[in-house]
């Protein structure tokens, strides 16, 4: 066991936004967390790293536990001059060799002279992916990592990670929209609305009328959304962040 | 060679000007360009109560610079934003450091030199303290470099790699308070902003690391800082001013000739 949260409970103000969560992820196990917006994912994230304190609850994890975080975005203010390759050795060092495999791992080779600032969305997803993967974690947490790549990049995204559990051996825990894409790389699925409405395998999940009820779906205009995203993803909303 | 009032004024501007900015860069990065403004009208309080208890101004300063940055801090985001509080901060402090000054009746002090800097009047004690200042302000930022240039970036990434913005923002504050300390007898209070802002603005243009910037920083503060009290000494002007001026000219300057600079190279391969 790498990270159990037993009966979790995150309040904002007044406000619950996470609600009696029981959790526990396993080596090399991939975890999906799926929720409509403002249904707390985020929010869970950073519980997890220890951004945000629960206020009730028990957050255990396995003693030195190395996490990998891949935010879901960054601002990097443009008056902060970083090349990649100064990021990648940000908070310590490494070799000039690591970081060029943490690159190419993360599909990004030969990006080390550029500056952040100049980089487009995707790049610096990879670049933030990469840097995650640098201390060799247990555990890779990743949010919406997916923002600002295509359908296809997505899904190259998707396997990459599912080839860097089988090589580092880490457990991953993301955030996705897309169980379509995510499906065939997850072991488990969780889905999320301020509590865990239903868990499982994937086809167990994307059959079950809870995940139907979470996102007010049938079968057939999910498919139909589903394309219609693709077609426009600029009609995508977008997950509010709350810190 | 420490008796000549003029080396001793120049290594006070070195002094200052090496823990300034490196600092600056920090204030620019983290758009605390204000906070820096605040700190140093809040140690026009800070002189007037050293006066009135008879401690040295270094001590006082520090005091109420750091407490006000506390005060800020902790008040900020209870339903006022930062700026409204740093400027309900700093100009109260302002004003009441002023009226408090006032009523020294028995010390005869002059309010100029604290607002614009003395530094023809550097002594050995505040040659101490101002490298003695320079130097924590130094190693703070050294030893804190990782921590304080990710947290900066990012505090979701600063916590996932264990460090704690809070601590990290804490550790910047009081440096802060240290450098518009040491740096009142040099530029005065009123220009402390600037030797914190304007190398750093400066080096910005020639930087692609946070190392760079810093450094390249540290460079032309104490290039300004020599040149300017060389410049006062000849055309007989104030001195915290005229390093303020040359740290000016070299910002428009580099700034002129990079935007210049590619054009006429554009010009010449197109003709």
């Amino acid at each position: 066991m790498l990270i159990k949260c037993d009966k979790l409970s995150v309040h904002f103000g007044k406000r619950k936004v996470l609600s009696n969560i029981n959790l526990s992820v396993n080596p090399q196990e991939i975890v999906t967390v799926l929720g409509p917006n403002g249904s707390g994912k985020t929010t869970l994230f950073k519980t997890l790293i220890g951004a945000l304190h629960p206020s009730s609850g028990v957050l255990k994890k396995k003693p030195g536990l190395k996490i990998g975080y891949v935010p879901q975005r960054l601002h990097i203010d443009e008056t902060l001059p970083m090349t990649v390759k100064r990021f990648m050795n940000l908070p310590s060092g490494h070799s000039a060799n690591t970081v060029a495999d943490a690159l190419d791992h993360a599909g990004v080779p030969h990006l080390d002279k550029q500056q952040i600032m100049d980089l487009s969305g995707g790049q610096f997803q990879r670049v933030l992916l990469a840097r995650a993967l640098l201390g060799n974690p247990d555990l890779l947490l990743l949010d919406e990592a997916t923002q600002g790549l295509d359908h296809r990049g997505s899904a190259d995204f998707y396997r990459q990670i599912a080839s860097v559990r089988d090589k580092l051996g880490c457990a991953i825990v993301m955030i996705s929209h897309e169980l379509h894409v995510v499906m065939r790389q997850t072991d488990r699925v969780i889905c999320l609305n301020g509590h865990i409405c239903c868990q499982g395998k994937p086809e167990t999940v994307s059959d079950s009328p809870e995940y139907h009820a979470l996102f007010g779906l049938d079968k057939e205009s999910e498919a139909a959304l589903y394309l219609h995203q693709g077609h426009h993803p600029h009609t995508q909303t977008k997950q509010p962040s709350y810190v | 060679m420490f008796d000549d009032f003029l080396v001793r004024a120049m290594l006070a501007s070195v002094g200052v000007a090496l823990a300034a900015a490196p600092l600056g860069c920090f204030v620019i990065w983290r758009r605390m360009a204000y906070f820096g403004d605040a700190t140093a009208h809040a140690a026009v309080l800070g002189i007037a109560l050293s006066l009135t208890l008879s401690v040295p101004i270094f001590a006082g300063v520090l005091v109420v610079c750091l407490l006000m940055a506390i005060m800020v801090s902790s008040l900020t985001g209870r339903g006022f934003a930062m700026d409204t509080m740093l400027g309900v901060a700093s100009h109260s402090s302002l004003a009441i450091g002023l009226v408090a000054v006032s009523f020294l009746s028995g010390v005869r002090i002059d309010l100029m030199s604290y607002l614009f800097g003395d530094i023809l009047a550097v002594g050995h004690m505040d040659l101490m303290v101002i490298w003695g200042g320079a130097l924590i302000v130094l190693g703070l930022i050294v030893w804190r470099w990782s921590g304080l240039l990710l947290s900066t970036l990012n505090s979701d990434l600063a916590l996932a790699s264990g460090f704690n913005p809070k601590q990290e923002q804490l550790i910047l504050t009081i440096a802060l308070a240290i450098v518009v300390a040491v740096a009142i007898k040099v530029v005065g209070v009123l220009l402390i902003a600037a030797m914190l802002i304007v190398p750093a603005a400066t080096a910005r243009t020639f930087s692609s690391t946070p190392e760079a910037m810093a450094i390249i920083a540290a460079c032309l503060g104490v290039f300004c800082g020599i040149s300017g009290l060389q410049a006062s000494y000849l055309m007989d002007t104030p001195t915290g001013p005229t390093i303020v001026c040359v740290s000016a000219f070299l910002f428009i300057v580099t700034n002129l000739v990079v935007r210049i600079l590619p054009l006429n190279g554009l010009t010449k391969k197109n003709s």
